[in-house]
């Protein structure tokens, strides 16, 4: 069955397409076209242009682990899960601080983390978007399920616009772009943040790790 | 009797005060901010567009071309790729699919293609629960409805009736404040979500070179139908393509701040395969439906430009017909003018005797045009299938019959004596006037005075072109 819809589709396709007078070309155009060159300020860092136009749709840039370590606190998160890669450099502060840490994602406790730590591939100035991947990420659920997230971003991996992320795929198969906590306007076209993904995402910054 | 009045008027008149306002107010508020948006970050937002439509129309018409270039770069990446002719062809797909991996249980986000094929019904009759994870989508599943809006499917109801129906499907004591009804939205699907067997989701485009489908959403529910789940199920219409990785920038720029005016929407996923062999969570198996359901023809015919659609709704939003009456006027899966010309095209062949009413619904203001991100020309489209529709001999409600207009306009004597004796239906009250067709008609529009022959005394006295080119050569 399935064969012979394939065939069915390729036969129709190009048996409509025989009719058409004329074949529009591929237009020609520069990657950055679409770059919205006024989301940058001159002057400014990429971290800085990548600050702003993160914070402009609630996301909460971060430079330093004390002051991620603080907003926890001040959310009253106390169980969380951490890439095992990171709990050496931040997880171990966590526990410090007297956090829950746990380094391998449960299943069956997913509701129990409040925070999760896991590394972000990328970042992108221009929009304010986190870089997630299967590669840099240690579980998606980590990064999914808890209340907070926190992305773990060497500063070294940002870039200035998305056609330059799209440039950068090379052959990761699976890559989640996260532009601030996840949010609906679905009734009566109120913003509420939070719906299924992070209530609230953090980025923080790290001078170069690994 | 037959309605007087075309089908979509008849259900505006009788559509709730409180659904129109608030269709009203959410499509009014999300085109001002369009415009807003693209103005604040573009010189020139309309090149954009532009630009957009050159590339959408490249790559239908090398459809075929792009459709197995893709086809065979997810297969390479991991993923099994399906052809689905029709609806029924692709939910028995589907179904075989689920079966295979003894799944019972499955999470489902937004998919206009799904909605399209009836995959819900379909899959309930086969005894699979869908549970659909799209906050809107959701109250339209346990409600009964069906989505009135391309991106916004609960735009017909307001936060009371929100409210109620979580009350009634056992979420807790009424309460209408958006934030408690996320919240308990959020709560019941993680269950959901953790104890399903499959994700299926839509897509938004795919690139034919390197087979990457993008999905995006904003509250992050095509994620977490994914990631605890060992199957994903994709069903996607075979227009969503586009050549180039590359090209995937500008239409996620447009397609965003069309749609809800944002510069991104919160969620782009980028995926071409199952999960990593690292990654823990994540689907195993990764299965694409391409769905025609009447799209290959649509590339045959006088309306094909509407296959550069990318599903923003913008068009929706703007217009006065749609805003008025709703998208539950259009009674089928697609409202609004991309309703009006989609509905009467795509599925089996009664769709077009069944809705091919639906591209006279509109004033042909333009206002779609004008805000398409691929500048696809709605209005020319409903001309043409007016005429598809005239020609078939479609009952048309709502129009006076034309046959003494024509007789009057083909015999230039007549049409000039009248001219100037129609004068008369200045100082006549027509709508009372004993031609029941006309009185219909007149009840819903108010004739501006009548200027006959005014056009042709001008057209007289005017120096005639030629001479006055003459006299200036």
């Amino acid at each position: 069955m399935p064969d012979s819809d394939r065939d069915s589709i390729f036969g129709r396709i190009r048996e409509s397409l025989a009719t058409a007078s004329q074949q529009a070309p591929y237009p020609e155009y520069e990657d950055e076209v679409a770059t919205a060159k006024r989301r940058f300020r001159d002057g400014d860092t990429l971290w800085e242009t990548f600050a702003t136009n993160f914070s402009a749709v609630n996301g909460r840039p971060m430079t330093e682990l004390a002051e991620v370590i603080d907003f926890l606190k001040s959310e009253g998160a106390t169980v969380g899960y951490c890439d095992p890669t990171l709990e050496e450099s931040i997880g171990r502060v966590c526990q410090e601080n007297a956090f829950e840490i746990h380094c391998h994602f449960e299943r069956e406790r997913f509701d129990d983390y409040q925070f999760g730590i896991t590394r972000a591939s990328a970042a992108i100035a221009e929009t304010g978007t986190l870089v997630l991947t299967d590669s840099d990420t240690s579980d998606r659920l980590g990064a999914l399920t808890p209340w907070i997230h926190i992305a773990v971003l060497p500063e070294s991996r940002l870039v200035s616009s998305v056609a330059q992320a799209i440039a950068g795929f090379g052959r990761e198969s699976n890559i989640i772009w996260a532009t601030g906590p996840s949010k609906t306007a679905d009734v009566e076209g109120i913003l509420i943040e939070g719906v299924h993904g992070p209530g609230e995402q953090i980025c923080l910054k790290t001078a170069g790790l690994q | 009797m037959a309605s007087p009045l075309q089908p979509i008027d008849d259900y505006a008149r009788t559509l709730a005060p409180e659904t129109r306002a608030a269709v009203i107010k959410s499509a009014a508020f999300t085109s001002g901010q369009r415009i807003e948006v693209l103005r604040r970050d573009y010189e020139d937002p309309d090149a954009l567009r532009k630009l957009a439509r050159k590339i959408k129309q490249h790559t239908i018409d090398r459809l075929d071309h792009y459709l197995e270039q893709a086809e065979s770069r997810l297969k390479a990446a991991g993923a099994q790729v399906h052809f689905a002719t029709d609806g029924p062809s692709a939910c028995r797909q589907v179904l075989k699919i689920l079966q295979e991996h003894g799944v019972t249980r499955l999470v489902k986000s937004k998919s206009m293609a799904t909605e399209e094929i009836h995959l819900n019904p379909f899959l309930e009759k086969h005894g699979i629960e869908s549970i659909e994870t799209d906050l809107g989508e959701f109250i339209v599943q346990i409600d009964d409805d069906h989505p009135s809006h391309i991106v916004r499917p609960i735009i017909h109801k307001n936060r009371r009736q929100v409210a109620e129906s979580l009350e009634r499907h056992g979420l807790g004591a009424y309460d209408d404040d958006p934030k408690t009804i996320t919240r308990r939205a959020r709560v019941h699907l993680r269950e959901k979500y953790m104890q399903s067997g499959a994700g299926i989701t839509g897509g938004n485009f795919v690139s034919a070179e390197s087979g990457r489908m993008v999905l995006v959403t904003n509250e992050g529910n095509a994620r977490f139908s994914m990631a605890p789940n060992k199957v994903h199920i994709a069903v996607i219409g075979i227009e969503k393509l586009v050549p180039r990785d590359r090209d995937l920038a500008v239409f996620l720029s447009l397609l965003a701040r069309s749609a809800t005016a944002q510069q991104i929407t919160v969620y782009t996923q980028f995926i071409n395969g199952p999960r990593s062999a690292n990654q823990p969570s994540g689907p195993e198996h990764m299965h694409v439906v391409f769905l025609d359901n009447g799209r290959s023809q649509v590339l045959g015919g006088e309306c094909r430009e509407i296959l550069r659609c990318i599903r923003c709704g913008a068009c929706q939003n703007v217009c006065p017909v749609y805003r008025q009456a709703s998208g539950h006027a259009y009674r089928a899966v697609y409202g609004g003018p991309i309703g009006a010309v989609l509905s009467p095209l795509i599925g089996d062949s009664i769709s077009f005797s069944n809705y091919g009413d639906l591209p006279r619904a509109s004033s042909l203001c333009g206002a779609c045009r004008e805000v398409c991100p691929v500048d696809i020309p709605i209005p020319d489209l409903l001309l043409k299938l007016r005429h598809g529709a005239k020609k078939a001999k479609l009952p048309s409600p709502g129009s006076p019959p034309m046959g003494p207009f024509a007789d009057l306009a083909t015999s230039p004597k007549l049409w000039r004596t009248s001219m100037t004796a129609s004068r008369a239906m200045n100082y006549l009250p027509l709508q009372f006037a004993p031609v029941k067709p006309l009185r219909d008609w007149l009840d819903q529009r108010t004739l501006p005075k009548w200027r006959g022959g005014e056009f042709r005394r001008w057209l007289k006295q005017r120096p005639s072109p030629v001479e006055d080119q003459k006299k200036h050569a």
